[in-house]
């Protein structure tokens, strides 16, 4: 066990350096970074003093040791387009999108399980299919249409909920929340909603059809013929192996809704990392997209470790070094 | 006479198709008495396992009961609820599946799912259902059954799941077990070892055994009595050794002669030629008829009845032909 949290933290750190690398390579090659910093009339002169004390004159090597050093400090350059450092505007971000990414992605799963289940022991109510063929639309139409979608029902015909933004958010240390106020809380409600609804529908549906493949084995079969209560069978002895698969499944699912909210945070002009990337993008402003980069890969290796752990929870053949018993 | 553990009379099992229904079990009827083992014998599709998953209840959708009954200790169960069925399962029936390697629950420890059991079916605390636990695992053979019993199942070999298996349903001591081809899937070594195991669990239990199986070996060492089955149907029924040295109907003779002795001195086996028809191309007559070398005309067009005494029963013309010769015989001379 400690062996494998060990190599699974090399591994992360590996993938985080290769990730850094790239983003290294965006600073340096994409564009003159130069240029970009000094203004139309600088001279010859200023440029390469310029070029002198920001290092670029150094060996690769060196130049990607150091920005490896400053951002293991948290020192992400500063942004073209604010003129601020990158930490900050990131730190400003961070909770707007910490917040919906993890209400979507407990919704998601949460309701897809549940669901899941449901439609896998109910196979043939009318409720399942129902329920099944809605998800067909979650699967296939696309996020932002959705989000649209809902966006003139609830905010333009009905005007139940605000359209954009947070709505008003309350400051705790660093952090912003949404959750201690009525319109942040009504402001949380689409995007969610919108942001959640793909995965819920792919959670739901694998674990529908997971669930329909352990209720067919040999011990779902054994554990009827011992008299066991249904719901004793379908929640303790089906679902733990259904969830299984689906946990990696649903790890790198969450990971992707964790780091993509772009769609929805423009749909619904959500001021998270989504939003300050489109607009990075669009101004072409390499510190901001390079932090970005990085903190997708940062997502998605901790949810990855997360989910490996979960394996050992679930799972007791992976938990080995007991003695094993034969004859 | 006193009332059989097990009564089946007149059983009927269809599965629906799209076109019609299949009938795999046609007008079985047997009983199994107190402490008796019952082997069953047959092909595989002959019915075997439908009977014993009918005898639980457990038959899958779309199969059902479509006629006769079955009782336990005189009581009806092919038609209780659900609710009252599942309360029969586990505790008064038990069943014991093919392949023990599959038959548990992978994430869970042994000891839970056996005081799991005990603790639906009985009145017990759980120290105490874990107490019995340890109990039972000592007497199907597991050493150290108090660690043993923190296991998971991954971590015993298939023969010591098949023993986990066996005390999980005789945790409950029920009347019936039904052994669905229990060693199959097992080495033959361990086989043996399973198969003295359950009966001498039975012995000691008092628990009348449905023993399914298509080795013949298994049924001549365990069984009291034996089911022959062909197509849906018992074809022979009687003590173990009457069957197994004079076997009556063809069929029986046929599965007889191509067990292999080591006395003699046959080039060949004798092989049954033919495979059992399928459901949906059972032949009129006798299902045995296209590969019975004896086959007169009446097996061609006429089902033959199962009869005979309370001991022997079987299901052939022939040897109905053969006995109403001997009786009429008898009563000339």
């Amino acid at each position: 066990m400690v062996a494998y949290i060990l190599r699974s933290t090399a591994q992360a750190i590996l993938v985080l350096l290769a990730v850094g690398l790239i983003a290294f390579s965006m600073f340096r090659f994409v564009g003159d970074p130069i240029a970009n910093m000094v203004g139309q009339e600088a001279s010859q002169a200023d440029r390469r003093e310029l070029a002198e004390r920001l290092g670029l004159n150094d060996p690769v090597l060196v130049q990607f040791g150091r920005f490896v050093r400053d951002v293991a400090q948290g020192e992400f350059g500063v942004s073209y387009r604010h003129g601020r450092k990158v930490s900050d505007l990131l730190m400003e971000r961070l909770p707007a999108t910490v917040e919906l990414a993890v209400l979507s992605a407990l919704l998601a799963v949460v309701a897809g399980t549940i669901l899941g289940v449901y439609t896998a022991i109910r196979r043939d109510g009318w409720l399942s299919h129902l329920i099944m063929t809605t998800s067909l639309v979650g699967v296939s139409l696309p996020t932002f249409l959705i989000g649209i979608g809902l966006i003139y029902l609830f905010a333009v015909e009905l005007r139940w909920l605000p359209s954009f933004g947070r709505g008003q958010t309350v400051k705790i240390g660093w952090w912003t929340t949404g959750l201690l106020t009525e319109s942040g809380r009504k402001s949380l409600i689409m995007p969610v909603v919108t942001l959640a609804f793909y995965q819920l529908t792919l959670i739901m549906r694998l674990v529908r059809a997971q669930m329909l493949e352990t209720l067919r084995t040999d011990y779902i079969k054994f554990a009827r013929a011992r008299g066991l209560p249904e719901r004793r069978i379908h929640f303790k002895h089906a679902l733990r192996n259904t969830l299984i698969p689906v946990v990696t499944i649903a790890g790198l699912q969450l990971g992707s809704v964790i780091a993509f909210a772009i769609v929805t945070e423009s749909v619904f002009q959500w001021p998270g990392l989504g939003a300050l990337f489109v607009q990075a993008v669009q101004f072409v402003d390499i510190p901001v997209m390079a932090t970005y980069l990085l903190f997708v890969a940062v997502v998605f290796v901790v949810v990855n470790f997360i989910v490996d752990l979960l394996y050992f929870v679930l799972d007791p053949r992976l938990r080995t070094g007991r003695a094993l018993a034969t004859g | 006479m006193r009332i059989p553990v097990l009564s089946v009379r007149n059983l009927y099992v269809a599965f629906a198709t799209r076109r019609a229904d299949l009938v795999a079990l046609e007008d079985v009827s047997f009983d199994i008495a107190e402490g008796e083992i019952l082997g069953v014998v047959g092909e595989s599709g002959a019915g075997k396992s439908v009977t014993g998953a009918a005898v639980i209840g457990l038959i899958e959708p779309p199969g059902r009961i479509t006629g006769g009954e079955i009782r336990l200790k005189g009581e009806r169960i092919d038609n209780l609820p659900l609710s009252a069925m599942r309360k029969i399962r586990g505790k008064r029936i038990g069943m014991v599946f093919q392949d023990p390697l599959t038959s548990l629950n992978p994430l869970f420890r042994i000891g839970d799912q056996i005081v799991e059991t005990m603790m639906v079916h009985l009145d017990l605390s759980a120290a105490e259902a874990r107490r019995r636990a340890i109990e039972l695992l000592g007497e199907v053979g597991i050493p150290a059954p108090e660690q043993r019993i923190d296991a998971f199942p991954h971590e015993l070999s298939g023969g010591m799941r098949q023993r986990v298996v066996l005390a999980m349903v005789l945790c409950t001591n029920p009347e019936l077990i039904i052994a669905d081809e229990p060693t199959t899937a097992l080495d033959v070594s361990v086989q043996a070892q399973i198969i003295a195991l359950l009966k001498r669990l039975a012995k000691s239990h008092g628990t009348s055994v449905m023993l399914i199986t298509h080795d013949m070996g298994v049924i001549a060492e365990t069984a009291d009595r034996v089911a022959v089955m062909y197509a849906g149907r018992i074809v022979e029924i009687g003590p173990v050794r009457e069957v197994l040295k004079n076997p009556r109907h063809p069929y029986t003779q046929g599965l007889m002669g191509s067990i292999p002795t080591l006395t003699s001195d046959a080039e060949r086996l004798v092989q049954i030629p033919g495979s059992m028809p399928r459901l949906n191309a059972r032949p009129p007559g006798c299902a045995f008829n296209p590969r019975c070398a004896l086959a007169i005309d009446r097996c061609l067009c006429e089902r033959p009845p199962l009869v005979g005494d309370d001991r022997a029963k079987v299901a052939c013309w022939l040897v109905e032909a053969e006995e109403g010769a001997e009786q009429r015989g008898e009563v000339l001379s």
